[in-house]
């Protein structure tokens, strides 16, 4: 039997600086959602099933009738950009679903019991969500070489259209959390996501040109952030983008718009998702 | 990490206020626990026992009065005290899909450990705690008493000074419940300062050294387990009758001792329960008023008020059966 005793300085951290402290946490946490992945590998499905079906439908059963308005090439080619861009923000649903799961157990009143930064839960979650985009962007292409697309385009430009993608999904996920804090059961986290991000994703040039569209909706679509994304991808790949025809700021500055969409929601999302974490229950 | 100065209470709180909606959970509560000891909140639920660990703990603010833990104010010094202090909720606050270990290393990291002391104090409790067996299993696979203790070796990992359990054995079978007693008992022993919600009276008088019974989040009796009793005055008599039949004319008899309701024999126990003032030679009298009617008596005993008399008396309502039908609305949504 140990009495209480100080535990010796050596077995602390609380020496380090509260940056350092910071990082720790939120690698302690990270690894506890990967190790539920590794546990439940079926909790993927949505970035490594879901990306192949959505690819082969449009390809085969849409891909004939979608015209990508005379920029020469062919369906395939154009999809993928889009595809990446649902991919990224379709995570975000489920990103709320774990955390209103997480924070319906006690678990979260342990957390905020303990002498932890308050904001590494929710920023661990995001670093978790990333890693799971990561995984889907890699799906997304090896099914887009699988049929046909390629990169035309150097290396680097497809590095920068991936690093898009992400960042573009990160945001997304700060969204996500704050959609998790806000509702109740991982029910009303999963409807409510699906209701906000399918039309996001479908009013958008995710899967058809926004010139198609009925002119008042075109230009909620150019300005739709997915729009910017599928431009960004389209050009940096290589692929046929008929955006660069519409005469819109955002089809101008595709990579300019992502970023700038992805720090406003950033700026905007993060601390409110943190805000909600701290005051929760108070 | 650190303990208390000493002399000075581990816990005081004064005049907390905590409203939720149109519910005042707690409603101008005072605390004191003296450091080391084992101090039991007991009351039904509902009466704001959870919502009291809650502010304790810093979960949640008070909207009045102020509660300090080894002298840091819960809100002011928020982080000081969630670094003295451990936390054992009514719900296992483990993730389900770690091991048993992993949660613990987790919370341990947490708790600003290093990885190597988290790693070392984690086997060390789940030895201590029996749990080595199924230290590798996810916590999903564990029974209702392995999750409680594990939840509570979780709280336990950075050595708090303060403990705060919050019904620690609702639900556990009484086995699980026994091996529960006998380690917060082993903390006590250990110098760990305990705070202890329970709706179950023996809880209470078999751990804490002193109790505070609230009801509708307020504090509305305070003291050792002895003096809440002699509090209620009286005492009890009781006395198994050598035949059922006799019920009618003992209770006739024994009225003239009754300081309330006699309880009369129920089905075959032939037990009659009277309540009685405390005086000296109580029970010659009762032998010799019952022999004179002709009752013939094979046990007799007289004992002092349990806290169910406690409770009973100070709430006009039992502490057990009003928890029966309560749902936990203790907890803010």
């Amino acid at each position: 039997m140990t009495a209480i005793t100080a535990l010796p300085a050596a077995d602390l951290t609380t020496d380090r600086k509260a940056a350092a402290q910071f990082l720790g946490d939120v690698w302690v946490l990270t690894k506890r959602s990967i190790a539920r992945i590794k546990n439940e590998p079926e909790t993927l499905s949505d970035v490594t099933i879901q990306p192949v079906m959505f690819v082969l439908m449009f390809t085969y059963v849409f891909g004939g009738a979608i015209g990508v308005g005379g920029a020469g090439g062919s369906y395939h080619s154009y999809l993928i950009g889009g595809m990446l861009g649902m991919s990224m923000a379709q995570t975000a649903p489920g990103t709320a679903v774990a955390v209103v799961s997480d924070m319906s157990t006690g678990l979260i009143d342990r957390f905020r019991s303990l002498p932890m930064s308050r904001a590494a839960v929710l920023t661990a979650r995001t670093i978790a969500d990333l890693i799971t985009q990561a995984i889907g962007a890699a799906v997304v292409a090896a099914v887009g070489l699988a049929i046909g697309w390629r990169i035309t385009t150097s290396p680097g430009d497809a590095i920068e259209a991936f690093a898009l993608a992400l960042l573009f999904g990160y945001a997304f996920t700060w969204a996500g959390v704050c959609l998790g804090m806000v509702l109740r059961s991982p029910e009303a986290a999963q409807q409510t996501g699906f209701i906000i991000f399918l039309p996001l994703t479908f009013i958008s040039s995710a899967f058809v040109p926004t010139q198609t569209m009925p002119g008042w909706l075109q230009p909620v679509a150019e300005w739709n952030p997915m729009t910017a994304l599928a431009a960004a991808c389209r050009s940096l790949f290589g692929n046929p983008n008929p955006a660069t025809a519409v005469h819109a700021w955002p089809e101008e500055h595709p990579e300019l718009t992502v970023v700038l969409w992805a720090i406003a929601m950033l700026a905007v999302f993060a601390p409110l998702a943190v805000r909600m974490y701290r005051n929760k229950n108070r | 990490m650190s303990t208390a100065v000493h002399g000075a209470p581990a816990i005081e709180a004064a005049g907390l206020v905590k409203q939720f909606g149109k519910t005042r959970a707690l409603d101008g509560l005072d605390l004191t626990v003296p450091a080391g000891t084992v101090y039991g909140l007991l009351g039904p639920n509902g009466a704001g026992k959870t919502t009291a660990v809650r502010v304790l703990s810093t979960l949640i603010r008070p909207d009045d009065g102020y509660a300090r833990v080894l002298g840091n104010d819960v809100v002011r010094h928020a982080s000081q005290v969630r670094s003295t202090i451990g936390l054992t909720g009514q719900y296992a606050a483990l993730d389900e899909y770690l091991s048993g270990r992993a949660n613990l290393i987790m919370i341990g990291q947490l708790s600003r450990l290093t990885a190597r002391a988290a790693r070392k104090r984690a086997d060390q409790l789940l030895e201590r705690f029996e749990l080595t067996m199924a230290a590798g299993r996810a916590v999903k696979t564990y029974s209702g008493g392995m999750r409680r203790r594990l939840d509570l070796a979780a709280s336990l990992i950075s050595h708090p000074a303060v403990l705060f359990l919050d019904e620690p054995t609702t639900g556990l079978d009484p086995s699980a419940r026994a091996l529960m007693w006998d380690i917060v008992r082993q903390l006590v022993a250990d110098g760990t300062t305990l705070l202890l919600t329970t709706q179950y009276l023996d809880e209470a008088d078999q751990l804490a050294s002193r109790i505070a019974v609230i009801d509708t989040g307020k504090v509305i009796a305070e003291g050792t387990p002895a003096e809440l009793k002699a509090s209620v005055g009286g005492r009890r008599l009781l006395l198994t009758l050598a035949a059922e039949s006799d019920g009618a004319a003992a209770a006739g008899a024994l009225a003239p001792f009754a300081t309330g309701a006699i309880t009369l024999p129920n089905g075959p126990s032939r037990l009659i329960e009277v309540p009685v003032a405390a005086t000296d030679g109580l029970a010659t009298e009762v032998l010799r008023v019952l022999d004179n009617a002709g009752v013939k008596v094979s046990d007799i005993a007289v004992r002092g008020a349990s806290l169910d008399d406690v409770f009973l008396t100070l709430t006009g309502h039992a502490a057990e059966e009003k928890a029966a039908g309560d749902s936990k609305e203790e907890v803010p949504a």
